[in-house]
C-alpha cells in the first residue's frame, strides 16, 4: 500500500480525534483525507476562506441537510470566511419571483452558515468586498472565478476547492499543502501571445471573457492542465480582470495565469518556450460563437457576473439615464456595493428605468431554469451556465449594447 | 484474487458489485431520493447505486455532489462502498461526510459486474471471491 507521509501536529490530531467535536472532526477527516489524495506532507494555516455551495438550487435538501447539521454542533469557522451568492435576493426575493418554498429552504441555508461563523457576504467578488488577500497569502477558496482572480490579480496562494472542502478549511483554519500552495506548481507551461486589437475602453468586459474563453479552451485543447503566461494584453481594468478570471476559469478549468506587468509573482518564473498565437480573426470568431441567432425572443438580461462592481453601476447608471426597460433585467452584484450605490444615486436612476437590483445571488445560481427563453449579457461565463443549467439561449455583447437592446425593445413595442 | 489500493475512507463492506465504465457526476447525476443513476448518457443509467459496492473510474461535475453521497446515506441509499480507478474531492469529501468506505488505485477492469466482494477501506485491499 502506498503510505502517506502526511503528518500533524498535536492540535491537528487532536481535531482528527474528535477530541475537539463532531464537526471539527469531520472538517478535519475532509483536509486530511484531501492531503493524502495529493500526497501533502503537512497542513499549512490559512488566512481567508471563500465558501461556494449557497443557492438551495444546487445545494438541495442534501446540502442543507449537511449544514444543519454541522451547525448544530456548535463549531465555528477559526478564519474569516465569506459566503458565494444565494438562490436569491434574502431581502426582496418576492420581486423577483422567487418561489416562498425556495425562499424559506434558501433561508434556512444561510442561517446554518451563519451559525458556522460564515459571514453572509453571498458574492462571489468576495475581494471587492473585504476578504482581499494579499501577494503570498495562503488561502482557501472555491468560486472558481474568485480563485482565478486570487492566484493570478492577487498573487494569493489557492487551490480550486469545492464547497465542502472550502468550509472544512475555514473550521480547522487549515489546508494540505499541495497543489498551487507549492510554488514549484505556479510556473508558467505555455506562452500565449495575444495578436489581436481591442478597443479603447474599460468596460470590454465581454471582450475579456470571450478572450478567457478562447484561450481556456485553446489551451487545455489536449486535456492537459497547463499554465499561461499572456503576453499581449494591453492595459486592462479590474472589471475586466474579472470578467477574464471567471471565463477562463468556467472554459478551460484553469486556477492560475501569469501576466508579466499584472500577476506578483510572474517575473520568476521562465518564459515557457512552447508558445501559441491567439488572432485577432479568432477573437472575432469566437465573440461571433457566443452571439448565436437566437430562436426564441429575448426576454431576460443579467449584467454582473461576476458581480458587479461599484464602478459598473456607475457606468450602468450613466447609460440608463432617462430610459425605460420593459423586459425582465436584472443587476447581480453584492449587498454591501448596492448600498454604496444607494448612496451614492446611482440605485435610484437604475430603477426608475425599470431594471431591477438582484443582490445577493446571480443569473448562475437563481433557480431560473426555464423561467426565461432567451437572454443577453456581457458574462461570458454566463452564457455557458444559461444553456448548461438553465435551458436558456444567450448572447454575448457589450454592456451598452445590451442597455441599448433593452431600451430599444421598448420603442419597437410603442 | 485480492487487489491492493490506497485507503481513501475505513470501513468495512460485503456485497454486489455494480461496475460503471464511465464516470459519475453525483450531483445531477443520481437522484437522492431513489439511489437511481439518471446521467444523461451513462452506461449504467437506470440502475440503482443503493447498497451496493459501487465501482467506477473516478468522480466529475459540482463539489456540491459530496452532499449528495450525505443525503443518499441519510436515506437508507448509500452504496456499501465505493471503488475508484483514482478517486477526486467530490467522490473522497463525500465518502468521508457520508462515512462510505472507498479505496482507489484499483484496477476496475480487473473487477467483474454483479460478483461479490470483500472490501477493507482501512487498509484498501479489496477480495475477490
Amino acid at each position: 500500500m502506498k503510505q502517506s507521509s502526511l503528518s500533524l501536529s498535536d492540535v491537528e490530531q487532536a481535531m482528527l480525534n474528535g477530541e475537539m467535536g463532531r464537526a471539527l472532526q469531520k472538517a478535519m477527516e475532509i483536509i486530511v483525507g484531501l492531503g493524502r489524495i495529493y500526497q501533502a506532507n503537512r497542513l499549512i494555516p490559512i488566512t481567508s476562506v471563500q465558501v461556494a455551495g449557497v443557492s438551495y438550487d444546487n445545494l438541495g435538501d442534501a446540502g442543507l441537510d449537511f449544514l444543519e447539521a454541522l451547525a448544530q454542533d456548535g463549531a465555528k469557522c477559526q478564519v474569516p470566511a465569506t459566503l458565494n451568492p444565494a438562490g436569491m435576493d434574502l431581502q426582496d426575493w418576492k420581486k423577483l419571483g422567487i418561489p416562498p418554498e425556495f425562499a424559506a429552504k434558501q433561508l434556512r441555508v444561510i442561517d446554518a452558515y451563519t451559525k458556522l461563523g460564515v459571514t453572509s457576504t453571498c458574492t462571489c467578488t468576495p475581494y471587492l468586498v473585504g476578504n482581499t488577500p494579499k501577494f503570498h497569502e495562503h488561502i482557501a477558496w472555491s468560486e472558481s472565478s474568485a480563485v482565478c482572480y486570487a492566484n493570478s490579480i492577487l498573487g494569493a496562494y489557492t487551490n480550486r476547492e469545492g464547497g465542502p472542502s472550502a468550509l472544512a478549511a475555514a473550521l480547522t483554519g487549515r489546508t494540505a499543502e499541495y497543489g498551487f500552495h507549492l510554488d514549484e506548481n505556479r510556473a508558467p507551461t505555455v506562452t500565449v501571445q495575444l495578436d489581436v486589437s481591442l478597443p479603447d475602453g474599460e468596460f470590454r468586459t465581454h471582450l475579456f471573457g470571450v478572450l478567457g474563453k478562447l484561450i481556456g479552451e485553446k489551451i487545455t485543447q489536449a486535456g492537459k492542465k497547463e499554465i499561461p503566461l499572456i503576453e499581449g494584453l494591453p492595459h486592462a481594468s479590474l472589471e475586466e480582470w474579472k470578467s477574464f478570471s471567471a471565463s477562463i476559469a468556467t472554459y478551460g478549468g484553469l486556477a492560475l495565469f501569469h501576466i508579466a506587468e499584472i500577476t506578483p509573482e510572474a517575473k520568476q518564473f521562465p518564459r515557457p518556450k512552447q508558445t501559441i498565437t491567439i488572432t485577432e480573426r479568432e477573437l472575432q470568431g469566437a465573440l461571433q460563437g457566443l452571439q448565436p441567432a437566437l430562436e426564441s425572443e429575448i426576454d431576460f438580461m443579467s449584467l454582473g457576473c461576476p458581480h458587479l462592481s461599484l464602478d459598473e453601476i456607475r457606468h450602468i447608471a450613466e447609460l440608463v439615464q432617462g430610459k425605460q426597460v420593459t423586459l425582465e433585467f436584472w443587476l447581480t452584484t453584492a449587498r454591501e456595493t448596492k448600498n454604496l450605490a444607494d448612496q451614492l444615486g446611482y440605485s435610484k436612476v437604475i430603477e426608475e428605468s425599470g431594471i431591477k437590483f438582484a443582490v445577493d445571488t446571480c443569473c448562475v445560481v437563481a433557480p431560473l431554469k426555464n423561467r426565461f427563453h432567451a437572454m443577453l449579457t456581457d458574462s461570458a461565463k454566463a452564457c455557458f451556465y444559461a444553456k448548461s443549467k438553465n435551458n436558456l439561449d444567450a448572447g454575448l455583447y457589450s454592456i451598452e449594447q445590451v442597455i441599448q437592446a433593452a431600451t430599444k425593445k421598448r420603442h419597437s413595442a410603442q | 484474487m485480492i487487489l491492493q489500493g490506497r485507503s481513501i475512507y475505513p470501513g468495512k463492506a460485503h456485497g454486489t458489485t455494480l461496475v460503471c465504465r464511465q464516470m459519475i457526476s453525483f450531483f445531477g447525476g443520481i437522484d437522492a431520493d431513489t439511489g437511481i443513476i439518471v446521467q444523461k448518457d451513462h452506461d449504467r443509467k437506470g440502475e440503482s447505486i443503493a447498497q451496493k459496492i459501487l465501482i467506477f473510474p473516478s468522480g466529475s461535475g459540482s463539489t456540491v455532489g459530496s452532499y449528495t453521497l450525505y443525503r443518499l446515506k441519510q436515506n437508507g441509499l448509500a452504496p456499501l462502498a465505493i471503488i475508484n480507478r483514482e478517486c477526486e474531492p467530490i467522490t473522497a469529501v463525500g465518502c468521508i461526510i457520508a462515512e462510505i468506505p472507498c479505496v482507489d488505485q484499483i484496477p476496475i477492469e480487473q473487477i467483474a459486474d454483479g460478483v461479490e466482494i470483500d472490501v477493507d477501506g482501512e487498509n484498501g485491499i479489496i477480495e475477490i471471491q
